[in-house]
């Protein structure tokens, strides 16, 4: 049986035909739900799809921006307002990959992908989804861990509050591969700073667990703190609590225990 | 078993055919329509032999659904040469031994002109990051990165 | 950039040459830069269908029951393909040229030996189709102990991976369970080395990742013969392969091919056409199998793993006196072409130097992986690794520089080898000099004067008295020393194997002068040289 492929005028009622049959999915730029039917997934029986505007929107004017699902890592490159959001969308993929793939996309790209998600983390992002129970808002730490158990679920789209300054929001993805490969880790840090001292840290890991996480105990170790060299030493040496990395081609679980405090002290250090 | 009707632009031309739901546009250009320039390599978007231009924009073909290019513009290595002549950047690629096996070379040329389309005289960083999505397995990065260095600085005539 | 050293040599060549040193096109570069170049996957095929198959999902099974019942009824399914299919479902690579015993089915019968392996083939209107019934493929399957290490797999009642070679060895001349290479007394040697240097080396097996994966196309001519576009880097091989597998002559066949997408050695193993022919003459119809990417990187062929063990015994002012060898073929759970490649490997060591004497074992040996293959230099490259990596220890063990130190020990044309033939055409040292002066590298005067054609032979040409071994017992793993290279505690601390007490070995002497041989002498590998 060859796949159906459904094509919606509005995002509501694309949700609606997603959350109604267990085989759809629901396809933004191709790179997973393509990748999979490539793969020959008879899982996915049906392919849904959505030619709304709202899906494709920039919204960067003010402080709080929102980027429709849809949006793809080359429009983000392409707007000067979105530059606290360049790097992560510099290193997914090539330029091919980043004319496709989209934001709400990256929302369910598993390990080693996913890298622009932990940036969404770090930032705290809002995930508007659609599903069985009407469209509303929930925090992306919570959307990633009930993800996988709400296949029905359509994301619209994604906002976040503005970095105050470029020092407060620093993201890196190590890779073995230049410029581009795919990810041993990728580190993102939301790091508000009131009155020399940091206040709702947040620091978020990819390829470091099944999802990618919010590292708690390094958070702590910098709440209420200057961002000196005892402090970053101390949430460096904390970067593992709480992680559960995979073994994959790209490095082992061993591999990336051993390094990952190692560049969480980099990125907070500034160094290279 | 229903088929699905669909029109566009493949090099210049308009072209209709019918596609199974689900289907790619590598396999629609190189099954239904017969154009074998652009390759499969992963199905996956790892290895770019696959690339082609949709509305001037680097694609992976093999992760975009036919059915999307429905009244766009699609350019494969197919349309490249400009009548009985190659385009530069083919000419500088024969020139600085840039190709092999030759699989990867559809999709180098076609992340080549995406580049140069928009910027006619990139930096070598900028040449390597145009094909960061490209593999070669014949490790030919170097001669491929010349060769659209050359494209670029005019040092070859088509 | 390409730079040719015609100071280097000089007198042995005409330069007067047409080709040789002079830039040139490739015949097929046009075709690449226009997209015309032809791949076995770029011919539309009128009604083709789609062949993909059913692999295992246990490294190690006897297989209860295999049900495909529901998968015959399945939409778009032409045709399922299992093992009593085949006409002959048996084969190995090299049988080609009476190198080994049949041990590897096209589909798996009674056991699958590695996970991965195919059990079943489905020809069906669509891949889609094809993927579909495969999913409705039942097989039932009575777990094995499966073993993934090559000493494991030697141990004493390790499971028998493949019952052809029920000792988990590959058998050379009907009777020995691995190479051997004797030459002078290394244990002696040893003995009385002024440092004994002993490390274990290791690599994982190595996936050529081709941009195009491998495949075929088959497809029914006319006069019952058949076409076969294909990507096997080895099209005549690929032909009689056929022809043995599908019991027909093999002018049954027109096979076509050459233009392949990469293959460095991944492309040699016969996978897909033996299954798309028979799909063919199953269903009258053109058949086509390509492997997906995963199915590449996982189940594709790879440069088998190897494990290595290096003991050396070096003297004070340089001199490498001793070298025995333990090398370990992980061939996965079918021989391919891993058997060969321990002949290449014995036949190597040890390495590019002179060293009076040399001991070594390699063993090709049988595992629940994926079966290994050819890939560029195989036998040789993981070997070379281990001893290039040794050289600098050893230099850096007597304080010496490691590119001195390897002049030092390079062969030189008439020596003898450790394989009893004469070292004609040596380069190394040249070779060390040029690299040595690319990379700034200082090296002292008498080692810029040396030279592969001078000091060679002499004494350095004799084949010293070599012991015969005690037992045809298999020697263990040598003993771990610790050194400064070890960073974690060794882990294998077995006994070395014990040799009858060996004769003296002959003592090292000073390099008389270069014999003058007169005469024209042939290489196989660089061909004609006057001498």
């Amino acid at each position: 049986m060859a796949v159906t492929v459904k094509t919606f005028a509005s995002a509501s009622e694309a949700a609606g035909a997603l959350s109604s049959d267990r085989s759809a999915r629901y396809l933004g730029g191709g790179t997973l739900v393509m990748r999979a039917l490539n793969e020959g997934d008879v899982a996915i029986s049906t392919v849904v799809r959505a030619q709304d505007q709202a899906l494709t929107r920039i919204d960067a004017s003010g402080p709080r921006i929102t980027l429709g699902a849809g949006v793809t890592f080359a429009r983000i490159l392409a707007d000067r307002d979105l530059g606290f959001l360049h790097a992560p969308a510099r290193s997914i993929g090539g330029p091919a990959v980043r004319n496709m793939g989209t934001v709400g996309g990256n929302l369910f790209a598993p390990n080693p992908y996913g890298d622009f998600t932990v940036a969404l983390l770090a930032l705290d992002a809002t995930v508007a989804v659609a599903g069985a129970f009407g469209a509303r808002d929930i925090g992306v730490e919570e959307f990633l861990q009930a993800r996988d158990r709400q296949p029905g679920t359509l994301v619209l789209s994604i906002s976040c509050t503005r970095p105050v300054s470029s020092e407060a929001f620093r993201y890196r993805k190590i890779a073995r591969i230049k410029p581009k490969g795919g990810s041993v880790i990728t580190l993102a840090a939301h790091l508000p700073i009131s009155g020399g001292r940091i206040a709702g840290a947040r620091i978020a890991l990819g390829s470091m667990a099944p999802t990618q996480i919010r590292a708690r105990a390094a958070e702590r170790a910098l709440e209420g703190r200057s961002l000196d060299a005892a402090t970053i030493a101390a949430a460096a040496s904390a970067a593992t609590e709480g992680t559960s990395p995979p073994d994959n081609a790209l490095g082992s679980a061993w591999y990336r225990r051993e390094i990952v405090g190692v560049h969480l002290r980099r990125l907070l250090s500034g160094q290279e | 078993m229903s088929k699905i009707p669909l029109q566009f632009r493949h090099n210049g031309r308009d072209v209709a055919i019918f596609v199974d739901g689900g289907t790619n546009l590598l396999v629609a250009l190189r099954e239904l329509i017969g154009d074998m320039t652009p390759k499969f390599g992963c199905g996956q978007g790892g290895c770019g032999t696959c690339s082609v231009l949709i509305d001037g924009e680097l694609h992976l073909s093999c992760l975009t659904l036919a059915e999307t290019v429905a009244g766009r513009s699609v350019e494969t290595l197919d349309g490249m040469k400009q009548g009985p002549n190659l385009h530069p950047l083919q000419r500088a690629f024969a020139d600085n031994f840039a190709a092999q096996c030759g699989y990867c070379t559809p999709g180098m040329l076609m992340a080549a002109k995406a580049l140069l389309d928009r910027n006619p005289s990139p930096s070598r960083d900028e040449v390597i990051e145009a094909i960061s999505g490209n593999i070669c397995r014949c490790t030919g990065y170097e001669p491929i990165i010349n060769a659209i260095l050359a494209a670029a600085g005019g040092r070859v005539s088509a | 950039m390409l730079e040719l050293r015609k100071d280097i040599f000089a007198d042995e060549r005409d330069d007067n040459l047409k080709e040789i040193g002079k830039g040139t096109q490739r015949q097929d570069m046009l075709g690449h830069v226009t997209g015309t170049s032809s791949y076995f996957n770029d011919h539309k095929l009128q009604g083709m269908l789609h062949l993909k198959v059913v692999r295992s999902t246990q490294a190690h099974a006897r297989i209860r029951r295999i049900d495909t019942a529901e998968a015959e009824r399945s939409a778009g399914v032409r045709r399922i393909i299992r093992g009593a299919d085949v006409p002959v479902n048996l084969n190995t690579l090299l049988s080609l040229i009476n190198f080994g015993k049949d041990d590897e089915p096209s589909l798996a019968v009674d056991k699958v030996r590695y996970k991965g392996e195919p059990v079943v083939a489905i020809v069906a209107d669509s891949e889609r189709e094809a993927f579909e019934a495969i999913a409705k493929v039942r097989i039932d399957y009575e777990p094995l102990p499966a073993v993934f290490d090559v000493e494991d797999a030697l141990k004493p009642g390790a499971p028998v991976v493949n019952e052809t070679y029920p000792k988990n060895t590959f058998t050379y001349h009907e009777t020995y369970d691995h190479q051997r290479l004797r030459f002078g007394d290394a244990d002696a040697a040893l003995a009385t080395a002024d440092h004994v240097l002993e490390q274990r080396y290791q690599m994982s097996p190595i996936e050529h990742a081709p941009t195009e994966t491998n495949g075929a196309i088959a497809a029914p001519d006319t006069n019952g013969r058949f076409v076969v576009y294909t990507s096997t880097q080895a099209l005549f091989f690929s032909v009689d392969t056929c022809a043995k597998i599908l019991d027909v002559p093999s002018n049954t066949f027109h096979f076509i091919g050459g233009t392949v997408g990469g293959g460095f050695g991944g492309k040699v193993d016969t996978l897909t056409e033996p299954l798309a022919i028979l799909g063919a003459m199953l269903t009258g119809k053109p058949v086509r199998y390509v492997f997906g990417r995963e199915e590449e990187m996982q189940y594709g062929p790879p440069r088998g793993a190897e494990r290595i063990y290096i003991k050396d015994g070096v003297m004070r002012d340089g001199r490498i006196v001793a070298r025995k060898i333990l090398a370990y073929f992980d061939s996965g759970a079918y021989t391919r072409l891993s058997s060969y490649a321990a002949v290449k490997c014995a036949a190597h060591l040890p390495g590019p130097y002179t060293i009076p004497n040399v001991y070594g074992d390699v063993y090709c040996v049988f595992t629940n992986r994926t079966p290994a293959t050819a890939m560029r230099g195989f036998g040789v490259t993981a070997m070379d690794f281990a001893i290039e990596c040794q050289m600098d220890k050893l230099a850096h063990l007597i304080n010496m520089d490691p590119m001195e130190f390897r002049i030092l020990n390079a062969y030189r044309d008439g020596d003898m080898k450790a394989h009893r033939r004469e070292a004609k055409n040596t380069a190394l040292i040249e070779c060390v000099q040029v690299a040595a002066e690319k990379a700034k590298w200082p090296l002292r005067e008498e080692f810029k004067r040396a030279s592969s054609r001078k000091d060679g032979g002499g004494s350095r040409a004799v084949i010293p008295p070599t012991p015969a071994d005690a037992s045809r017992a298999r020697p263990t793993a040598p003993a771990q020393q610790r050194t400064s290279y070890d960073r974690l505690p060794p882990t294998v601390t077995r006994e070395p194997p014990r040799e009858p007490p060996p004769p003296v070995p002959p003592p090292p002497s000073p390099r008389p002068p270069a014999p003058s041989h007169g005469a024209t002498r042939f290489s196989s590998v660089f061909g004609t040289r006057r001498r």
